[in-house]
């Protein structure tokens, strides 16, 4: 069937910025982007917030940035231990660059209802 | 001591041909490849351009000698070949930094490729590249925000700004101008541009567009939840003009403006830099008429020196080309001049082109925008030479899909992310482009369709694919 002929509606998605347009990640895949921040030389950080603030600056902490964390289960029991205590919010992985003083990636893994 | 006059004519290179000087670390350092005319020596040539550039002029004159020129004077302290070209040569000349007011690119464009480059001796002449000072670039704006803040603005973190320019560029009403840019903004990118012919003409005056484009901007972030931008183009006949929109974009509560910096001239440009960072408003740069004067290899200004002077003059995002169109021959160039728009320090590397060490000290760094005849295709060539650190905008790769600008948008924000999360696993996202791209195609119709439209290109898709850009 020639694609030409049906033109599709395309519909509006609120999405929650970098990796929003993909699918859910598989937990495996969620590890391998982990492990990026981790090789890069960045900070963990994991924050989260209920949806109704997810175009807040600031989310809240998930305790404090893990500095100098290398060891990647321990960062992703970490995000479950949030996920498992704010099962309603958003929760989000930030790897914080101290070179640039900036984010060096930030996605969220978990969307809350 | 005192010197006598003496009236007449000396040779340049008695005065400003210096081997033996040691150039200093306030000395401005620039490189040009000369070609003059037969039977001139390199010496000669290459001394005129220092005089003519800097203290000289044809004659000696009286007045000379109340000043100290040799604390003035430019000096042309080295010569070199120019590989494989035998009628050409680089002259090194350092400049005294007091040759310069603070903070003038203008003034330092004035004198270095000034009158000079009409001198009857040349036949072309090229300014390759300039080594500013720290002396002077602390006294330079710079980028009014730069990468960083940019990046904090616009919530945008770990991969490239994605973005493309409204068309057709002329002729569109204020309204349709502004629900082409909610579309593509609703569908997924992150910003949208005013194309640099698109000023305040009779079919759309400025204000009518600066209004209904910040309504689409407005919806398009309540509806997506994400935050969302438009370079809104403040280019203008006069700088009282330029400023009366750029105050406009900011009443309207726009985080981005555009200025074109060559047409615009250096010095509407720091002026709206300097604007912007008194405002928070960030600034897009357009680069009309570059190729009117870096195209030549051997006359003009090399693109190089006219992206350090706008990092100099302040931008916060500068078109460089895309490479993998048609300047793909010049990979290594651009990301010469890339180098010299994000980095703190650049090393000289003769094979990026780069002439010079170059300290930017805290100097706040500069996107890289590649822009022009691409699309889907190639997003993994283009996320691989670019990085993280620019912005790609895919103008007839957006509108031409056949669902419209909204699929199209969210067929090249699909392929963008797939391409980042598979660097990021480890992927050799150019030699795995087509695998990378068909699996996200899986989860995304508007992309299939995107990939199918734009298949005929696949010869210069295979192309791409056999550059090695891994550093």
């Amino acid at each position: 069937m020639p694609f030409q002929s049906t033109v599709g509606d395309y519909q509006t998605v609120a999405t929650l910025e970098t990796f929003g347009f993909l699918p859910p990640m598989t937990q495996d895949e969620i590890y391998d982007q982990i492990a990026y921040i981790i090789a890069q030389g960045w900070s963990p950080v994991i924050e989260h917030v209920h949806p109704s603030g997810s175009m807040q600056t600031y989310w809240s902490y998930w305790k404090l940035p893990f500095f100098g964390e290398k060891d990647l289960n321990v960062v992703v029991n970490e995000l479950e231990a949030c996920h498992r205590a704010y099962p309603d919010h958003h929760v989000r992985m930030v790897g914080y660059d101290a070179y640039t003083q900036s984010q060096g990636t930030a996605f969220v893994v978990f969307e809350g209802r | 001591m005192s010197k006598k006059y003496d009236a007449g004519v000396k040779e340049y290179r008695d005065t400003y041909w210096t081997p033996d000087y040691v150039p200093l670390d306030t000395d401005l350092l620039a490189c040009f490849k000369c070609t003059g005319q037969e039977g001139v020596p390199r010496e000669e040539v290459a001394a005129a351009v220092a005089a003519e550039s800097s203290t000289g002029t044809w004659s000696t004159v009286w007045s000379e000698l109340l000043t100290d020129l040799e604390f003035y004077k430019g000096r042309c302290y080295r010569i070199e070949d120019v590989p494989g070209d035998n009628e050409s040569f680089y002259a090194f000349i350092a400049y005294p930094l007091d040759l310069f007011e603070e903070g003038s690119i203008t003034n330092v464009l004035t004198s270095l490729v000034g009158n000079v480059f009409g001198f009857k001796a040349l036949r072309h002449l090229r300014l390759e590249d300039i080594r500013f000072p720290m002396a002077f670039i602390k006294t330079c704006g710079g980028p009014p925000q730069g990468i960083v803040v940019e990046r904090d603005r616009l919530n945008k973190y770990g991969r490239p700004l994605l973005g493309c320019t409204i068309k057709p560029k002329l002729g569109l009403s204020g309204k349709n101008y502004g629900r082409v840019v909610y579309e593509c903004l609703r569908g997924g990118l992150d910003l949208t541009k005013d194309d640099e012919n698109i000023n305040s003409q009779p079919f759309q005056r400025w204000r009518d567009r600066f209004e209904f484009v910040a309504e689409a901007v407005k919806l398009a972030q309540q509806e997506t939840g994400e935050v969302k931008g438009h370079y809104l183009n403040c280019t203008a006949t006069t700088p009282e003009e330029m400023y009366e929109r750029a105050e406009f974009a900011k009443e309207l509560d726009m985080p981005i403006i555009m200025h074109d910096y060559i047409t615009g001239g250096f010095t509407a440009n720091t002026g709206l830099a300097n604007w912007c960072r008194k405002n928070g408003m960030l600034l897009h740069i357009h680069r009309a008429m570059h190729a009117v004067i870096d195209r030549h290899p051997k006359h003009g200004i090399h693109f190089r020196v006219l992206a350090k002077c706008l990092r100099l003059s302040g931008g916060d995002q500068l078109h460089t080309g895309t490479v993998v169109g048609k300047l793909e021959g010049d990979r290594q160039t651009t990301l010469g001049y890339i180098d010299n728009l994000r980095e703190s320090f650049v090393p000289e590397d003769r094979t990026r082109g780069n002439f010079f060490d170059q300290d930017w000290g805290s100097m706040p760094g500069v996107f890289a925008v590649a822009s022009g005849g691409i699309h889907v295709w190639h997003m993994p060539a283009l996320l691989a030479i670019f990085g993280d650190d620019s912005c790609l905008q895919f103008g007839g790769g957006t509108h031409g899909h056949p669902w419209g600008s909204a699929a199209g948008a969210a067929a090249n924000r699909v392929a963008l992310e797939a391409c980042v999360k598979a660097r990021n696993a480890g992927r050799e996202i150019e030699k795995e482009s087509r695998d990378i791209l068909m699996e996200a195609a899986k989860h995304s119709p508007e992309l299939a369709i995107a990939l199918e439209t734009w298949k005929e290109i696949k010869f210069e898709f295979d192309t791409v694919d056999k550059l090695d850009v891994q550093q």
